[in-house]
């Protein structure tokens, strides 16, 4: 498991260039632009369960939902981030992609500490420090648990 | 319980007495904006929309804005797969080609309105908070949801409160203003908020609090909204939309805020906003002098009527310089029609200008005015992040209408208090 390294303000450009929004719709020509213009080796050497850690305002700028469905299809366990943009946020819990909020954790990182996830227990461990994250409200730990909005919806429907 | 505007319009909307910051509710949105990005959304729930069809055919507005007239074979396909999708389930707002930029037609067209909820598969959709409507982006997929089920649930923000005081002295302008302000409270100074204008913003039009609204979500705000005046009263006259059409909402004087913030608009000067980032702003003594390759006027920032006349107002009998390019869009079609007939359009092209059709054109990078390496462009769109306009070697400069037309005119970062 590796973990990815940015900065504050990582912007969705730099997650997904605005210029392939219209045209790389399928995930698989979603995947080799993905952080294109912020870091050329994550496409190529990411793998699945592998965490990243940000700063301030990770996902700012557009409604661009490339970037949480192309870090959920490499695996990314999680970001981990000081903050997070308001669409982008919203767009993770749609996909099922975990982010948690933790400036503590992010600081505790400096790169070279082991760092273990269990999602279940809500714990997040780097090098000797514990952080704790709480669980989702109800109505968004339902989205999750359905496998993502769209699963969710159809689901809803059918009972109807 | 004194209440601000996002919890005055949420509680109505999801049917409780009152709501606090941070309770979870579901609405019903009176619209769901989409553009381009319709082919894709509905691709996703294609066999459901079969099955269950579009929960409201009113519910959603699409305008083909980004990628127009097409700029490829396949965002042709894109296209006609929207104009299919819209004939199929009998979509009534739909807006074809060339009647402007999404944000613009929906505020033109009298569907942003006062207190209705909006939600849009793009980040501006914050834009109609200009006409005191709650509005907001979401993603792809929850719009494809909405497209079924006409419901989903929203967070009450906590409110932000910005004084406005004193007034603008032309040429600077609303774009300076909110770039002022992000600067001030950075890019992520509102995230999650509903940020409020109170105070003098009776010397602000309808056009420039559009201009502050759409630059919201620079700062991370879920909403940038605006009271309901006699000016915004006008304003929906001359565009036919009746006064009892909307209901009003606006926060009680004692509402409680996250943050309270002040800016006296006299003490504004004209500001640039330097790459890679839109809250690095800087007054424009620093910028000046610096070379531009492309100057852009124009986008739902910036691409209505008195932009264009701000920048014409410039360039009248004047050249643009011969080491640079000016770009020019309308953000949308009527906005298109009254420049021509005022005359704007002539100047701007007997100065040089290129006139690009009413839509997003060069914002996004995804056609039309894509930079080169090394290029510097001075543009009056929303964001200048790296790579946004097609090139990330390429550096992208923010400022106002008047700014950018009197780089225009020189070639380099220039002053319009002193071009003019």
């Amino acid at each position: 498991m590796k973990v990815w390294k940015y900065g504050d303000s990582i912007n969705t450009d730099m997650l997904f260039p605005g210029k392939y929004c219209y045209t790389c719709s399928t995930i698989d020509e979603i995947k080799p632009h993905l952080l294109e213009d912020l870091d050329v080796n994550f496409a190529k050497e990411v793998q699945e369960g592998d965490i990243i850690f940000a700063g301030r305002n990770f996902g700012c700028g557009s409604s661009r939902e490339q970037p949480v469905l192309g870090l959920k299809a490499f695996g990314i366990k999680a970001v981990v981030a000081e903050s997070f943009a308001r669409i982008f946020y919203r767009a993770a819990i749609n996909q099922g992609l975990v982010l948690i909020e933790s400036p503590e954790a992010v600081k505790a990182y400096t790169g070279s500490e082991e760092v273990s996830l269990d999602l279940e227990k809500g714990e997040l461990i780097v090098g000797d420090k514990k952080f704790t994250f709480p669980p989702l409200p109800p109505e968004i730990k339902a989205i999750a648990e359905a496998g993502g909005l769209l699963e969710y919806t159809k689901k809803k429907l059918k009972k109807q | 319980m004194p209440a601000t505007f996002a919890e005055k319009v949420l509680a109505e909307k999801s049917k409780n007495d009152t709501v606090v910051p941070g309770q979870i509710v579901t609405v019903k949105p009176d619209h769901l904006l989409m553009h381009d990005n319709a082919a894709p959304i509905t691709a996703k729930i294609t066999k459901e929309l079969d099955e269950y069809g579009v929960v409201n055919p009113e519910l959603p507005i699409i305008v083909l804005d980004h990628v127009i007239p097409a700029a490829s074979e396949k965002t042709a396909i894109n296209h006609q797969k929207i104009r299919e999708f819209v004939n199929k389930f009998q979509i009534k707002n739909f807006f074809d080609i060339g009647c402007g930029i999404c944000h613009q037609v929906v505020v033109e067209k009298g569907l942003g309105l006062p207190g209705k909820i909006i939600l849009g598969s793009d980040s501006h959709t914050c834009s109609y908070g200009a006409v005191g409507c709650f509005s907001t982006g979401i993603d792809r997929t929850e719009a494809a949801a909405l497209l079924l089920t006409g419901e989903t649930w929203l967070k009450v923000p906590q409110s932000i409160k910005m004084a406005l005081k004193g007034k603008l002295n032309p040429p600077v302008s609303a774009k300076d203003l909110i770039l002022h302000i992000i600067g001030d409270m950075r890019a992520d100074g509102a995230t999650y908020c509903s940020v409020e204008y109170h105070g003098a913003v009776d010397s602000l039009d309808v056009q420039e609090r559009f201009t502050l609204a759409n630059m919201g979500v620079e700062m991370g705000a879920k909403l940038s909204v605006f009271p309901v005046d006699d000016i915004t009263k006008n304003y929906f006259n001359t565009i036919g939309v009746a006064q009892d059409s909307f209901e009003v909402f606006w926060a009680d004087q004692d509402a409680k805020y996250m943050l309270e913030k002040e800016y006296d608009m006299s003490e504004v000067e004209p500001v640039v906003a330097f790459p890679h980032t839109v809250d690095n702003v800087k007054n424009i003594y620093e910028a000046k002098g610096i070379p531009v390759n492309q100057c852009l006027v124009g986008t739902c920032t910036n691409g209505r009527l008195s932009d264009l006349e701000a920048a014409a107002k410039l360039l009248k009998g004047k050249k643009v310089h011969p080491n640079t390019r000016l770009l020019v869009l309308p953000a949308s079609k009527s906005i298109y029609e009254e420049a021509i007939e005022k005359g704007t359009i002539k100047t701007l092209v007997e100065a040089g200008a290129v006139i690009l059709p009413p839509g997003c054109g060069p914002c996004l990078g995804a056609h039309q005015g894509a930079l080169a390496p090394g290029e510097k462009c001075i543009s009056t769109a929303n964001r200048n992040f790296k790579g946004r306009m097609g090139c990330k070697d390429a550096e992208i400069y923010l400022a106002s209408p008047a700014t950018v037309a009197a780089s225009a005119l020189t070639g380099t970062i220039s002053d319009p208090r002193e071009v003019a």
